[in-house]
C-alpha cells in the first residue's frame, strides 16, 4: 500500500498549487472552444440519408482528442518536476519497491485525468447542445481508455524525461503506442452518444480491457529499468 | 585472422549467396508465368496480374513481424544480462523492420490502387494498424537518438522496444478481430497440397526471411565497425 502515500503526496503538492490541474482543464476546454468555433453552425447541420447532425459524427472524436492532449501536459509534467531538486533520488532511496513509485504515480495522473474529463464533458454538452444517450456507458468507455492512456503514458513519461529532448519527445513516442486506444475508444464513445446500446461496443470494450491489463503488467516488469542509473 | 572469425566470415558468405540465390529463383517463379493467378473475383479484384503483388507484400509483411520479435527479443535479453551486444542486435533489427514495414505499406497501396481504386482506405483497420506498427519503431528510433549515453541509451530503447511490440499482434490479428471494418482480406492458403501458388509463396518466403536476416548481420557488422573506430579514437586522443 506503499504507493497509495507516493500518490498522496502527489496529489498534496498539486492541491497546494492546482497548476497542472488548472491548466489541463483550461486547455481541455479551449480544444473545446476551439472546435464549437472552428465548425460553428455546420455542427448542426442533418446529413440527410443517415438521419444525424455533422456533430454527431464529430463528437467522439472532440471529446478524445480534448482528453489525449489535456492528459499529454499532465503527463509530461509528471516527471519533470521529480527532475529537480534531486526529488527522483529521493524516491528512489525510499524503502519501496520501484513498482510502487509507477503505481502511485499512475493513481495520482489518473485523478488529474479524472477531474479534467468530469469538467470536459459537461462542458462539451453545453456548447454544443448536445445530448448524451447512455452516460453510463460512456464512463465505463472513458475509465477504460483513461486507464490505458495512463498506464502507457505513465512509463513512457519516466523513459522520456531520461532523454535529452525531455516533453517533446513524449508526444512523439506515446500517440503511437496509444492508437489502439484511441481507436477504439472514439468508435466506442460514438456508439454511447449515439445509440446508447452497449451490446455494440463489446469488441471495443475487451480490447481496450485487454490493453490496459498487458500495459499494466509490462509497466510493472520494466519500469524499473526507466529511473535506474 | 583466427580459425573461428574465418569461420564465421565464411557462413557470413554463404548466407549472403544463399539469400541472392534465392531471391532471383523467387523473382523468376513470379514472373516467368509459373505461378498461378487466381481468377476468382474473391482473391483478387481489379486487374488479375495485380494478384503477383501478393508474393512480394505477403512475405514482406511478415518478415517486418519477425524484425520485431527479434526487437522486442533482444530488448528482454539486454535489460537481462546488460550486454551490449543485444542493444546492437536490436538496433539493427529494428532499422531493417522499419524499412520492410515501409515496404508494405508501399506494396500495398500499389495492389490497393489496382484492386480497390484508391491507394488508401481510411478507416480501414488492417491499414491503421499496419501504418501504426510503422510509427511506433519510427519512435523507437527517435528514443535512440535521443539519448547520447550508450548505456542508457539501450536500456531506455529495450524498454520501449518491449513496449511497442504490442503492435505486432493488434496488426497481425486486426483482419480476425474486426473482420467488418476492413476490406483486407485474410489469405486463405492450403498449405497441405504443394500447388504452384504455395510453392512460389514459400520461396519468397524463405528468400525475403533470409534477406531480412542477412540485412540485420550486415548491420550488426557495420556497427561493430563503429564501435571499433570508436575505440581507436578514444585512443588516440588519450
Amino acid at each position: 500500500m506503499k504507493f497509495l502515500e507516493i500518490a498522496g503526496k502527489d496529489l498534496k503538492a498539486e492541491f497546494r498549487t492546482k497548476q497542472m490541474l488548472n491548466s489541463m482543464m483550461i486547455f481541455a476546454f479551449l480544444v473545446i472552444v476551439i472546435f464549437s468555433f472552428a465548425f460553428g453552425n455546420e455542427s448542426s447541420i442533418l446529413i440527410p440519408g443517415i438521419n444525424r447532425k455533422v456533430v454527431d459524427l464529430l463528437a467522439p472524436g472532440i471529446l478524445w482528442i480534448a482528453f489525449t492532449f489535456a492528459g499529454m501536459l499532465g503527463l509530461s509534467r509528471s516527471f519533470a518536476g521529480e527532475k529537480e531538486e534531486g526529488c527522483l533520488e529521493g524516491l528512489k532511496l525510499c524503502p519501496v519497491d520501484r513498482s510502487d513509485i509507477y503505481n502511485g504515480k499512475v493513481l495520482s495522473n489518473a485523478v488529474l485525468m479524472f477531474l479534467m474529463e468530469i469538467i470536459t464533458i459537461p462542458i462539451f454538452v453545453i456548447l454544443f447542445s448536445y445530448g448524451i444517450k447512455n452516460i453510463p456507458g460512456l464512463l465505463l468507455v472513458v475509465l477504460l481508455g483513461t486507464c490505458g492512456f495512463i498506464f502507457v503514458g505513465t512509463l513512457l513519461s519516466a523513459l522520456a524525461v531520461n532523454t535529452r529532448t525531455r516533453e517533446i519527445l513524449l508526444p512523439v513516442i506515446l500517440f503511437p503506442v496509444l492508437l489502439p486506444v484511441i481507436l477504439s475508444a472514439v468508435t466506442a464513445t460514438g456508439t454511447m452518444l449515439a445509440t446508447g446500446e452497449i451490446s455494440e461496443i463489446m469488441g471495443e470494450i475487451q480490447l481496450l480491457a485487454v490493453y490496459d491489463v498487458i500495459f499494466f503488467i509490462v509497466a510493472q516488469m520494466v519500469f524499473e529499468y526507466t529511473i535506474e542509473d | 585472422m583466427t580459425n573461428t572469425e574465418t569461420r564465421k566470415d565464411m557462413s557470413k558468405k554463404i548466407l549472403y549467396a544463399m539469400t541472392a540465390v534465392l531471391m532471383l529463383i523467387s523473382v523468376y517463379m513470379v514472373f516467368s508465368g509459373y505461378s498461378p493467378i487466381p481468377v476468382s473475383t474473391k482473391e483478387a479484384t481489379g486487374d488479375p496480374n495485380n494478384f503477383k503483388i501478393f508474393y512480394f507484400h505477403v512475405p514482406i509483411a511478415i518478415t517486418a513481424y519477425v524484425a520485431f520479435a527479434i526487437v522486442f527479443a533482444s530488448g528482454v535479453m539486454y535489460l537481462r544480462s546488460k550486454q551490449q551486444k543485444w542493444d546492437i542486435i536490436a538496433l539493427s533489427a529494428a532499422e531493417v523492420g522499419v524499412i520492410f514495414a515501409f515496404l508494405t505499406l508501399v506494396s500495398g497501396s500499389i495492389w490497393a490502387r489496382s484492386a480497390w481504386g484508391d491507394y488508401w482506405v481510411v478507416w480501414d483497420v488492417r491499414l491503421n494498424t499496419s501504418l501504426v506498427l510503422f510509427l511506433i519503431y519510427l519512435s523507437y528510433l527517435m528514443v535512440r537518438q535521443a539519448v547520447e549515453e550508450p548505456e542508457k541509451r539501450a536500456r531506455l530503447s529495450a524498454v520501449f522496444g518491449i513496449v511497442g511490440f504490442i503492435g505486432v499482434p493488434l496488426s497481425f490479428m486486426s483482419i480476425r478481430l474486426w473482420n467488418k471494418a476492413t476490406i483486407h482480406p485474410v489469405a486463405e492458403l492450403n498449405y497441405t497440397t504443394m500447388s504452384p501458388l504455395i510453392l512460389t509463396f514459400f520461396v519468397n518466403f524463405a528468400a525475403y526471411l533470409l534477406l531480412v536476416i542477412s540485412l540485420i548481420v550486415f548491420k550488426i557488422e557495420n556497427e561493430q565497425v563503429k564501435e571499433k573506430v570508436n575505440e581507436l579514437k578514444r585512443q588516440k586522443n588519450l
